[in-house]
């Protein structure tokens, strides 16, 4: 079957394991706004959504846990997204209201293209990513592909043709622009530290990842988030206000701008906005968790490799590329969901911010510390490189 | 009185990077998480009516099973929102209560409109009408807000009652000594 997979033609290989990718990274961001609900619920103690069960379906015995949990609340709500009357205000711009959300789901779905999920050891013994593309810019792409979200968000305010839409997708212009330069800022010196003059050059996020799967107490067991604490500090901050998450959820916040940029929108296309912004938080936390916590390796000193190594010491089979394959991606995910815990766990602890703390803490706060951030380990990696020599 | 001048005092370096507050708060909220939800569960659990609780205006019976009320209409005439109609009927000569002369034929109370105010109540002679702790009324239809007499009885249900004004005032006339 394997071989069978890998005779086939590249182009076919590439598009069903493009499908695959999105056919999971579609529901799980489906799955966030459950877990969103869940999460609140529990913070909040009060058990949350769990009533819904199709009336069929009720006659199982033991189905009362699914419900207690909620699952079938997902079915409820897509099957209501997909099904309830979708109106398009008279006045807006029929042909931008309708791109907007389609242009939305564009860069989260495509951003993943680079994320590699998890590692193999090919027959030659060498670690192989599980990758889309495994790009040399893969962290640039990124970048890049992702801040066109914010084109979506704009054309959303400006189609709808009313006034909080229009102010909602201004502010989220502005507030994307200011974080994204410290978020880029702050993973420089990451990038300076592993492309040491000398060797091979790259932003993949794949390598970086390798660089941080050594074993006991060697100098690159360590995770990044150890060597650059303020690098990840400023990056998670940034993240926060790139997914529009609380607490700078500005372009949404309904207090003020009833629901900013996706007032007038309904039904699915506001599900879309919604798994758009679901799939910039898991693409979002992946790139966090590669550059600073060691992508798919258990734990700091404990890599993948030496785990699948102890494992096929009891079955062999472990060491099989498929099964070490799960068994990364499975870590991988794991620390992905942790992430997107923590997203909804920090929304009900900090209040949301004023619109101008939000551009002091992007331009006053965040970006010099960024900058002094970057110059400090470019000396220090100068310093260590003339050491070395 | 004297004015005390309170320092405001400076925030110290880690309060104005707000990362241990905010580190703080992430462990309260984090406790919140794994404590036992304090949620009602509506339909099934019901929440505790504290006596004297002003719900759905209901009509009593007294001990002996008679209606209270003697449709006076008062309450129909004092309702703010004109919730109530009432339409008064006589009480046929055969029956057991004749001596009370007029009891409601039909009366109906539009739950649409009740602002629960409780007059009703107050203005009622007989202590006909009481709001009880019914709290929950809903309905698919306007028709079905309306109660009507059978079902105000049927929430009323029987209050406990010593008066029992008008069988005091049967024997009285019995016995020869009207008012
Ligand atoms: S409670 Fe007030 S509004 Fe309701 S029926 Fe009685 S008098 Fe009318
Ligand atoms: S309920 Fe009371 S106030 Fe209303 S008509 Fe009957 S006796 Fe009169």
């Amino acid at each position: 079957m394997f071989d069978f997979y890998f005779n086939l033609p590249l182009w076919l290989r590439l598009v069903l394991q493009g499908t695959a990718v999105i056919l999971v990274l579609f529901p799980i961001a489906a799955a966030c706004s459950m877990a969103e609900r869940k999460i609140s619920a529990w913070l909040q103690g009060r058990p949350g959504p769990n009533r819904t069960v199709p009336p069929i379906l009720a006659w199982i015995p033991g189905i009362g846990v699914f419900q207690r949990l909620g699952l079938f609340q997902l079915a409820a709500d897509g099957g209501k997204f997909t099904f309830k009357e979708d109106p398009i205000p008279g006045h807006v711009n029929k042909f931008y209201f309708v791109a907007a959300p389609i242009l939305a789901m564009i860069p989260a779905l495509s951003t993943i293209v680079v994320v590699p999920f998890g590692a193999y050891f090919n027959e030659a013994g060498k670690l192989v990513p599980i990758i889309l593309a495994n790009l040399d810019i893969g962290l640039l792409a990124v970048f890049a592909v992702s801040s066109l979200g914010v084109y979506a968000v704009i054309l959303a305010g400006w189609a709808s043709n009313s006034k909080y839409p229009f102010l909602g997708g201004v502010r989220a212009s502005a507030q994307l622009i200011s974080y994204e330069l410290s978020m880029t800022l702050s993973v420089l010196p990451v990038f300076l530290w592993i492309n040491a003059p000398g060797g091979e050059g790259t932003l993949s996020l794949f390598r970086v990842v390798e660089l941080q799967s050594g074993s006991g107490f060697a100098w690159d067991s360590v995770w990044y988030v150890f060597y650059f604490p303020l690098s990840a500090f400023i990056f998670l901050v940034a993240l926060f206000a790139e997914t529009n998450r609380q607490p700078f959820d500005m372009p949404e916040s309904e207090s003020d701008l009833v629901g900013g940029f996706h007032t007038e929108y309904g039904a699915f296309k506001w599900s879309l906005f919604f798994v758009a912004e679901y799939c910039h938080m898991i693409v979002g936390s992946a790139v966090f968790i590669l550059l600073f916590c060691g992508g798919w390796n258990p734990l700091p000193g404990l890599p993948l490799g030496d785990v699948i190594h102890w494992l096929s010491g009891f079955a062999s089979w472990a060491a099989h590329p498929l099964v070490m394959g799960l068994i990364g991606i499975g870590i991988f995910l794991g620390k992905v969901f942790a992430s997107i815990f923590f997203f909804m766990w920090v929304r009900w602890t900090l209040p949301r911010f004023r619109y101008d703390q939000v551009m002091t803490i992007g331009w006053k706060k965040l970006l010099p510390l960024a900058i002094a951030n970057l110059i400090i380990y470019t000396l220090g990696i100068a310093v260590l490189a003339h050491l070395k020599k | 009185m004297a004015v005390i001048q309170v320092e405001r005092k400076p925030l110290s370096f880690a309060e104005r990077t707000y990362i241990p507050q905010i580190l703080g708060g992430l462990k309260t909220t984090f406790k919140h998480l794994l404590k036992p939800t304090v949620t009602l569960q509506y339909p099934e659990q019901r929440p505790e009516i504290p006596k004297n609780y002003r719900g759905v205006p209901t009509l009593v019976k007294d001990p002996n099973g008679r209606e209270k009320c003697v449709s006076c209409q008062l309450c129909e005439f004092v309702c703010p929102p004109k919730a109530i109609r009432i339409t008064p009927g006589e009480i046929p000569e055969d029956s057991i209560n004749a001596h009370v002369e007029k009891a409601p034929q039909a009366f109906d109370i539009d739950m649409l409109r009740c602002i629960y105010c409780g007059l009703c109540q107050e203005v009622c002679p007989e202590e006909a009408i009481w709001l009880q702790n019914q709290f929950s009324m809903s309905g698919y239809t306007r028709a079905e807000m309306v109660n009507n007499k059978a079902k105000l009885y049927e929430l009323g249900g029987t209050l406990p009652d010593d008066h029992f004004k008008w069988d005091k005032k049967k024997s009285a006339e019995e016995h020869g000594n009207a008012h």
